[in-house]
């Protein structure tokens, strides 16, 4: 096997055993990068020179026996993460120049962990997608089948690990940008519970649903990134202060007698057939593994995407509002008085995905309808809560589908907005209640697609959908296939 | 007859709210798919909501302040590197009449 | 028609806190473009904003002062518009829950008092300065200023005159000041002012449309404008026109308002809860703690002063005008034991010393010691009250102790007895004439007596020993 092809706790293990080098690990991803990423372009920008300074320094510290929990180990970030002194362009072209002068706290403690950074992912605008077609810097393909989209928002992290151009990347999950390209690519993508993983730093789509989190080649290098990224952040007021316990302490568990609830509305008219049957086996596995399933009922699921299209865009239109030409970013030269510039500047330097997300946004908390869009939305929101409160008082994790079907085709979805807001039916709810949840893989279509099943748990179970993924993995032995690139 | 939630002098309306601008072709296409989404938006009507306190945050937090410290600024050079227009020191803007 | 005025005031105060409200950036004035700025106060992408406690602490203080009902829980929430000086395209206000409401100050009108009630009072950010180029289509932006913190305080639409206005303005003025919540200096616009005027029928109840007035950087000017204002309104309505409901700006050298000349458009501030600042607090113990180290008030020190000190009202005015003069006339009081004595002194020669070099009474040479001193040596007799205005003079001049200052110049009067006797005895013998004219009857003549001595002793002779030897030696 190649390097690249390795997980981190392999690679961890090979260059603790003095192996292997973090040098050559990121040669290797390089060598794979500049293999198959014409075809795939998962990233919009490399970082190739900074990378192998970083990792001949992380070999430096491993000679000197400070091995951290990620030194030497090459992590994509997904380019809404800000990197000091890197491009940081949110897939947008208002955004293209836009050089931070700070890092996230999750770039920072990615690097205090040794990790090295091959580079940034692509993404749809702003994460206003879910195929990773919006990006102002072109299509991300899917690396299962180069005709099909990876899933998005976070497209470029999923098909990057996928593809073996990272070992590992980080996402964020507004309304399933993480869980969805996961399952696309047939790879383990978790959105931690609101508040866990700090997202300053994160350029803002919905600031009440946004969440970082990792997409791994499997459960336990899934719990060992958490391990980095999980914590409390003095600089986000949202943040939570709450211990995060060791997620490796869930690996290798059992998972006897634990109740899985079935939400009986998410198996609904229009999911996949071979995708319904492949998340039905994973019921069986969970039940072989000694859980006992039991059917539950979240009855406002049928509201979270009216819900979630509200929220989202009223809290982004807000949010994107700061790109105006003035302090940073792209600035239309045509304009020719304040306004002018402003809207010349926005016009040409959001695409219509975006725009059409501040319209919506702005239109719901416009004068006359912040009561029947904003706070109707809102109050359902209060009630979606409930029921994940009330579901979980039943049963210890929710099994669901990431998605209704596997990797839809380029452009198939681009020209309906509805069309492409379905693909996140199942993976919205978690975002509005702030509950964390897992995207693990759980078979393939007959074409080859990959297929994912969906973990959920209540506020800070991470631990408990880390225990639950990682039981599901060992005792479901899905096939291991690469993608053929 | 197709139902109607947003007329195109209400999306010129709040296009100009966003401060964004839209072709005659692109504000065709724009009233209609808005319009179609809005109209999926009415599915919330259904629900009872009378009473129901709104959820705008994710995790009930409360009272997260910082202490009234100062710490480092940037030097000024690093806060205007990204402005596409400055001068003496400042952010350049086109004239804005008060 | 008799026409009744209706206005309203809004202040925003920049509250004293070190750092701005959500970022570490410097709150100081002056600094050079840009220098007190940071990826949370220039709204760059991902940044977040966490409240500093001291401004709601500030809020809480402002909000005791002026008797509101503190609310359990608040938000913040966004106003949204674009603005080159608001860099994230939205200010960080409070709206819909505000922490404080229906409060009250009690002003003086015409000897008489008038409640004056408070809507709200509620914390915000202050946004960036603008600067226009002359020469140049440009106009330019300074961020130093942007979240700074801000209280807003809304008053109900109570004030019925421009002096009213006034009145309301200087006391929330002196309250901000005395809490030490606000330095108050309007030109640095640390304290500023807009007003909700309109006119109505009088006798009538409901309102009239209101013009918003903005850009009076001064009490003078805001009496100024809102008589102007009540003024313009009245000829518009009186020639049978309609008050147009829109902003206008006080221009200082016309003494005029104008409308504003940019082009204004319907306000949709579309406001929401700010999802990145999570729901304030403040519990009755939090209530309880802040309570118990306020100050005492302007109103209630001068009630105070006059009753305990028994000073006149205007005295007591002119003495708690400033929390520091405050403490320095009581200090003043306590070493002296002489309030009345010591409320001329420190109102007229400190404060005039003071005023001729508009200097503040926290950097007064004369210390409250040395001035009781110096008052209870005129008590004692030691010097005259002609000398102590010598001695005062020079303490301030020089900062040296009102002792230091009488031996240096030789200033004890003269309050032997004896040797008095004999330089009157000297004045009575070179003087027969006016000895005959005095005790011929012509009285008047006694005060040539008084100034031949004083002039004899250089004025060092204490004036009531003067008086009681020569009337004794005169009678003869």
């Amino acid at each position: 096997m190649e390097l690249h092809e390795l997980t981190i706790h392999e690679l961890l293990d090979r260059l603790r055993a003095g192996e292997t080098t973090s040098a050559e690990i990121t040669a290797s991803v390089f060598g794979r990068i500049d293999a198959v990423e014409k075809e795939v372009h998962a990233y919009i920008t490399l970082m190739r020179e900074t990378a192998l300074a970083e990792a001949a320094r992380a070999d430096e510290r491993i000679r000197k026996g400070e091995i951290g929990a990620l030194t030497g180990i090459p992590i994509a970030l997904k380019d809404i993460c800000c990197t000091k002194g890197v491009r940081t362009t949110c897939g947008s072209r208002i955004l293209q120049n836009f050089i931070p002068p700070y890092n996230a706290t999750v770039v920072e403690k990615l690097r205090a962990a040794g990790a090295v950074f091959p580079g940034k992912t692509n993404m749809d605008e702003f994460a206003m997608g879910s195929s990773t077609e919006t990006s102002f810097f072109g299509v991300t393909r899917n690396p299962w089948d180069l005709d099909r989209i990876p899933g998005g928002s976070s497209g470029g992290s999923a098909a990057a690990v996928a593809a073996d151009e990272c070992i590992a990347a980080l996402g964020s999950d507004t309304g399933g940008s993480i869980r969805q390209p996961a399952a696309l690519c047939g790879v383990v993508g978790m959105k931690p519970t609101y508040g866990r993983v700090s997202r300053f730093g994160l350029v803002a789509f919905a600031s009440s649903l946004d969440q970082i989190g990792p997409f791994t080649k499997d459960v336990e290098d899934c719990a060992i990134v958490m391990n980095v990224i999980a914590g409390y952040d003095p600089r986000e007021s949202t943040s939570v202060p709450e211990e995060v316990p060791d997620y490796r302490r869930f690996l290798g568990k059992g998972i006897e007698g634990w109740r899985v609830g079935i939400p009986k509305e998410y198996f609904i008219a229009g999911i996949d057939p071979e995708v319904e049957a492949a998340v039905r086996r994973t019921i069986q596995v969970a039940e072989g593994a000694g859980a006992k399933c039991i059917e539950v009922s979240l009855p406002h699921t049928e509201y979270c995407l009216a819900v979630y299209y509200i929220v989202a865009p009223a809290e982004a239109c807000s949010n994107l509002a700061r790109y105006d030409g003035v302090k940073y970013g792209f600035r239309s030269e045509e304009g020719r008085d304040l306004m002018e510039m402003y809207k010349k500047t926005r016009a040409a330097g959001f695409g219509a995905e975006v725009k059409r997300r501040i319209m919506i946004g702005t239109y719901a908390l416009s004068s006359g309808y912040y009561d029947a869009y904003y706070k109707k939305a809102s109050q359902v929101r209060a009630l979606i809560k409930r029921d994940f409160d009330e579901a979980f008082a039943k049963c210890d994790v929710i099994l669901t589908p990431t998605t209704p079907t596997p990797a839809f085709r380029v452009g198939e979805r681009t020209d309906d907005p509805m069309q492409m807001y379905l693909s996140d039916i199942f993976t919205i709810s978690t975002n509005l209640a702030g509950i964390p949840g897992i995207s693990v893989p759980c078979g393939f279509t007959a074409a080859g697609l990959p297929v994912g099943v969906q973990f959920l748990a209540g506020h800070f179970q991470e631990g408990r959908l880390i225990q639950f993924a990682s039981a599901y993995e060992k005792h479901a032995q899905i096939e291991k296939r690469r993608p053929t690139l | 007859m197709e139902k109607i939630r947003i007329s195109k002098e209400e999306v010129a309306h709040v296009a100009h709210l966003a401060r964004l601008e839209f072709g005659a072709e692109e504000m065709e296409k724009f009233t209609s798919q808005l319009n179609d989404i809005l109209l999926y938006m009415d599915k919330l009507g259904e629900v009872d909501t009378a009473g129901v306190e709104p959820v705008t945050h994710a995790i009930a937090r409360k009272n997260a302040f910082r202490e009234d410290a100062v710490g480092a600024s940037l030097p000024p050079e690093v806060s205007l590197a990204n402005a596409p227009e400055a001068r003496g020191g400042c952010f350049q803007v086109p004239k804005v009449i008060e | 028609m008799q026409f009744e005025p209706v206005i309203g005031l809004e202040i925003h105060a920049q509250l004293l806190t070190d750092a701005k409200i959500f970022c570490g950036c410097s709150t100081k004035f002056g600094a050079p473009p840009n220098t007190h700025t940071c990826p949370v106060c220039l709204g760059m992408p991902g940044v977040l904003p966490v409240l500093n406690r001291k401004v709601v602490e500030f809020m809480i203080r402002m909000a005791l002062a002026t008797n509101c009902r503190l609310n359990r829980e608040c938000n913040f929430a966004r106003k949204n518009y674009f603005y080159p000086d608001l860099p994230k395209g939205y200010q960080i206000s409070q709206y819909a829950a505000p922490p404080a409401e229906h409060g009250w100050v009690d002003v003086e009108i015409n000897g008489g008092k008038k409640r004056i009630g408070i809507t709200r009072i509620h914390m915000e950010e202050d946004a960036g300065k603008l600067m226009h180029d002359e020469h140049n289509p440009a106009s330019y932006v300074d961020l130093n200023r942007t979240g700074v913190p801000l209280i807003e305080i809304v008053s109900d639409p109570d004030i019925r005159s421009a002096e009213e206005a006034a009145a309301y303005l200087r006391r929330l003025h002196e309250t901000l000041v005395y809490l030490g919540i606000c330095d108050g200096n309007m030109e640095e616009g640390s304290f500023r002012c807009d007003a909700n005027v309109s006119l109505r029928p009088k006798g009538t109840e409901a309102f009239g449309t209101r013009a918003e007035l903005k850009n009076m950087n001064s009490f003078r000017n805001v009496q100024r404008a809102l008589e102007y204002e009540i003024k313009r309104q009245q000829y518009v309505l009186e020639g049978g026109g309609e008050v147009v409901q829109e902003t206008r700006l006080w221009d200082d050298t016309a003494g005029v308002t104008h409308a504003m000349r940019g082009k204004e458009e319907a306000h949709d501030y579309r406001y929401f809860p700010d999802p990145d600042l999570v729901p304030v607090v403040i519990d009755d113990a939090w209530i309880a703690e802040i309570r118990s180290s306020l100050p005492e008030l302007p109103l209630e020190k001068r009630e105070r002063f006059v009753r305990d000190y028994q000073i006149p009202v205007y005295d007591a005015g002119v003495l708690t005008a400033s929390r520091a003069l405050a403490d320095y006339y009581e200090e003043v009081v306590r070493l002296s034991g002489e309030p009345k004595i010591a409320a001329n002194w420190v109102m007229g020669d400190v404060l005039r010393f003071l005023n001729e070099e508009k200097r503040d009474i926290r950097e007064c040479p004369i210390s409250p010691a040395s001035l009781a001193g110096m008052i209870r040596l005129i008590q004692q007799g030691t010097i005259s009250g002609k000398m102590a205005k010598e001695v005062s003079e020079a303490m301030y001049r020089s900062g040296k102790t009102p002792q230091a200052i009488i031996e240096e110049k030789g200033l004890v009067q003269i309050t032997d007895e004896d040797a008095l006797a004999k330089t009157i005895a000297e004045v009575i013998d070179k003087n027969p004439t006016q000895v005959s004219q005095y005790r011929g009857g012509r009285e008047k003549v006694f005060g040539f007596f008084v100034g031949q001595v004083m002039k004899a002793t250089q004025g060092k002779a204490n004036p009531q020993l003067i008086n009681d030897l020569l009337k004794k030696m005169l009678a003869g």
